[in-house]
């Protein structure tokens, strides 16, 4: 499995990229994708919602389950990556460049890992 | 296979339609073309159907242990009864006065179920279960607001739930918030204690729960949702493990959805029909859909309940369902209804017992109607999954139990044998079980590679998902 060097990462599963100092991209990791299986279906949030840390960001659905992904920070939606709702395979064959939600104005995050205390945190169990 | 349509040709014809005794009408002035109906010959017809049989699976096949399903065997004296003119050749909208048996059918089921339950109110209404919990969701929303207290909008659910659970919920309006479960299984009293206040409606609880396991804490679980001033339903989905043994109404639950076409044998699967009929507490009553049977004075009549939630279903629900339900109930009887319950869970037991040699059981312990094994060691020892386990299951003519639920076992599969399998059918069905863990030690491939005696292969589900076909076109 691949973890980027430049990302952060929730416990949760989501990678964060951060753009600017209050500007962040949200997707889900490789880890994510290979549990949650193929994936057939997202419900993108809308742009212009107010997300919250540790509260549902989006679902997505594969053929075993329907899941949440949880938002690592608390913002708002400035805009959502409309080519998954077609291709939502995107996510399990480029995960951390199918990006799900760019996500702006952030005022608090979640205490997020770089890639070697992530990959021990999911090692762990 | 060809469809209906497909077969046949233009002028074909056979003679099992009676003769046309209404006048001809035009339904359509802008149609071109003729409607594309089947024209076959007897012979076409009967092949086709029983072609179609051929490709089905049903309780009148084999074993199915399809944990939370309970598909039990459904004698056929309940359909015998259901067919009868009386019950079969009447309309939903014949004068009161005419139908006075049909009427009676309702209220002796309701009488029936009450005692079962434990509640004060039935109806029968709701068309399936998930239908059931909505139609209950919606009671407990109307006595919130009865009392002026709109504050209460949050519905608990534990994680083991059933997926219709927190479905329903939402679609009622209410906000869900997931109650985890403890290590043994059953739901975390504490992490509930620090979740119910004053903007919990209610619990949604499943008892015994999606693994099997009777909630040890049920009658603490109800006390601290009452005291919070919530309202508590039971899911009675699992309803044959314990039904005549114990009451969801005594164990201090509000409402209650039973699937009729699970615990009172009615046919299922398929998507129906079947009865999601809910039953309820004194406080509740006024709120049920309407009309239902009310007694009156030497005859049975529709009324609607005061401060009714309004219809959710056309009619009065799947009446002939409640018909197959009812003759079920007085054929059992008060001896018969606890037994079926109590060999329900010595199947599931004996069952349990014998797969356990080679499959490590999700949660240790005695189990009630079904339980759930996990595969997961499996998978990593061999590659071999629960679904490739449940595929060489359908190559040696057994439906596969229920896989991948609960969500919180992974590789899960859960199994219910339900009372009406004998000892024989069980014994084989674990054989090939015990036969399918040493074939995926052996040859693994075998195992990928199946199902191959079906009428169709391994379905790619996610295509199927990604790429629906939702409507038929002509080829």
């Amino acid at each position: 499995m691949n973890f980027p060097a430049e990302l952060q990462y929730a416990k949760s599963h989501e990678w964060v990229k951060k753009l600017d100092d209050s500007t962040v991209l949200v997707g889900i990791t490789d880890y994510a994708q290979k549990e949650l299986g193929d994936l057939v279906f997202i419900n993108l949030p809308v742009e212009g919602d107010e997300v919250s840390m540790g509260e549902p960001l989006c679902d997505v659905e594969s053929v075993k389950a329907v899941s949440d992904v949880m938002s690592p920070v608390t913002g708002r939606v400035a805009e959502v990556n409309e080519e998954l709702l077609d291709a939502p395979q995107k996510l399990n064959e480029a995960p951390y460049e199918a990006w799900i939600a760019k996500i702006e104005g952030v005022s608090d995050c979640e205490e997020l890992l770089d890639a070697q205390a992530y990959q021990e945190f999911i090692q762990q169990g | 296979m060809k469809l209906i349509m497909e077969r046949g040709a233009p002028g074909r014809h056979l003679d099992l339609l009676p003769p046309c005794d209404v006048p001809q009408v035009t339904l359509s002035r802008t149609r071109q073309e003729p409607l594309d109906l089947p024209q076959v010959s007897e012979s076409e017809l009967v092949r086709h159907y029983t072609e179609l049989a051929k490709q089905v699976y049903g309780v009148n096949d084999g074993i199915y242990p399809l944990g939370s399903c309970t598909m039990k065997y459904n004698p056929k004296i309940n359909d015998e009864m259901a067919a009868l003119p009386g019950f079969s050749q009447v309309h939903p909208l014949q004068p009161e006065g005419t139908v006075q048996g049909c009427l009676e059918v309702y209220a002796t089921a309701e009488q029936l179920l009450r005692e079962v339950t434990g509640m004060d109110a039935v109806t029968f209404q709701p068309a399936a279960g998930a239908h059931g919990e909505f139609t209950g969701l919606l009671l407990i929303k109307a006595y919130h607001r009865s009392r002026g207290d709109a504050a209460r909008v949050k519905i608990l659910v534990p994680d083991s739930a059933h997926g219709t659970n927190p479905a329903s919920a939402v679609m009622a309006g209410f906000q869900v918030i997931n109650i985890p479960s403890s290590p043994d299984g059953c739901v975390d009293v504490e992490a509930l204690k620090a979740a119910v206040g004053p903007d919990t409606a209610g619990l949604m609880l499943t008892n015994p729960n999606t693994l099997g396991i009777f909630e040890k804490h049920i009658l603490e679980i109800t006390r601290i949702v009452h005291e919070a001033g919530g309202l508590c339903y039971y899911d009675g989905a699992n309803l044959n493990a314990v039904m005549g043994e114990v009451r969801p109404g005594d164990m201090g639950f509000d409402v209650i959805h039973l699937n009729l076409h699970k615990t009172f044998s009615t046919p299922h699967g398929g998507g129906g029909p079947g009865a999601g009929a809910v039953g309820c507490k004194e406080l509740l009553r006024p709120y049920l859909p309407g009309p239902m049977v009310e007694r009156g004075e030497g005859d049975l009549r529709w009324a609607v309940p005061e401060h009714s939630i309004g219809r959710v279903k056309d009619f009065y629900g799947n009446f002939a369902v409640v018909v197959r339900a009812l003759c079920y109930l007085l054929t059992l009887g008060r001896e018969g209804i606890p037994e079926a319950a109590r060999n329900a869970v010595l199947n599931a037991n004996y069952m349990m017992h014998r797969l356990a040699e080679k499959y490590p059981v999700a949660y240790a312990g005695p189990c009630m109607h079904e339980f759930v094994l996990s595969l997961q060691q499996l998978k990593e020892e061999t590659g071999v999954s629960a679904m490739d386990i449940a595929k060489g299951l359908l190559d040696r003519g057994i439906h596969p139990p229920t896989m991948y639920f609960p969500l919180i076992v992974h590789e899960a599969l859960m199994v219910e044998p339900t009372e009406t399998e004998d000892k024989e059918t069980m014994d084989r069905a674990c054989d090939i079980f015990l036969e399918l863990w040493e074939l995926a030690h052996s040859d693994p491939e075998a195992l990928h590679a199946a199902p191959s005696t079906t009428p169709v292969g391994r379905l790619d589900e996610v295509d199927a998902a990604r790429n629906p076909v939702l409507r038929y076109q002509k080829p």
